[in-house]
């Protein structure tokens, strides 16, 4: 068998998934955590007199702890596979890959374990999302004088 | 109004990151970077605080605002103290996200034992 052949071989016992359904389902699933983001902020803006920007920040807090939490329990997981990017690309993405290393890297120490592993997948986005900003606010810097 | 736009901003760019995921040999964390990337590039070009102004929660709960609000308290650094605030300035916004994960994931796997 040369390895075109074996290719299709693989290709053929891939399971197959529905890319269609998928998108759907990441549509409105991350639809509604944006949509129950929007309402705790109103919420907050109403009952506890907050500004916009302060409800802002309280409802990034709330939904990273609800995240954490799911996470720990155990139902994150599943809601995670069904999901997929609807519930990766909101910020509960990045508090689920925080608190699972934290849970699965526990048994191993606390400084080579948990504490090396904090950040596996979540320090990518620090390290990639800090270098962008830094090298844009440099570029709008000299541009705008 | 606000609410719709919420649910179909934050919808969209889910639906893209589902489109890439599953087109692409990319792995959930390369999106992610990717994602807050984009949303440092559509702040340099103004279009993120259209965003958020327009979808409210929506654009501010995906992971995109992490790149717009380094970007703007790095821009808003500079603003006050020179290149030094370019440094100061950067995490002066993101601080929320960053130490709300450390500690909410610490105080979970201090509590709760994981489970397979």
């Amino acid at each position: 068998m040369n390895k075109d052949e074996y290719q299709k071989l693989v290709k053929k016992y891939e399971p197959k998934e529905n890319k269609f359904q998928n998108v759907i389902y990441s549509f409105l699933i991350g639809g509604l955590v944006g949509f129950i983001a929007e309402g705790l902020i109103v919420l907050l803006m109403n009952f506890f007199d907050l500004t916009r920007i302060v409800a802002g920040a309280w409802t990034c807090l709330i939904i990273i702890f609800a995240a954490s939490l799911f996470t720990a329990i155990g139902f994150f997981d599943n809601w995670m596979t069904k999901a997929k990017a609807g519930l990766l690309i909101p910020t509960t993405g990045f508090a689920h890959s925080v608190s699972s290393s934290a849970l699965d890297y526990k048994k191993e120490g606390l400084i080579t374990g948990l504490g090396s592993n904090f950040f596996k997948l979540a320090g990518s986005v620090i390290l990639y999302g800090i270098l962008s900003a830094f090298v844009l606010v440099i570029v709008r810097v000299i541009i705008g004088g | 109004m606000t609410f719709i736009w919420a649910f179909i901003i934050s919808g969209l760019f889910c639906a893209v990151g589902q489109v890439i995921l599953d087109n692409t040999k990319l792995t959930p964390g390369h999106v992610t970077s990717l994602f807050t990337v984009l949303g440092s590039i559509l702040a340099f070009f103004g279009i993120y605080d259209k965003l958020i102004e327009l979808a409210g929660g929506g654009a501010t709960s995906i992971i995109s605002n992490f790149g717009y609000m380094l970007y703007t308290g790095a821009l808003e650094g500079f603003e006050q103290l020179g290149i030094l605030g370019i440094f100061s300035g950067m995490l002066t916004k993101s601080s929320v996200a960053i130490v709300g994960s450390i500690v909410f994931a610490s105080l979970v796997a201090l509590i709760f034992k994981p489970k397979d």
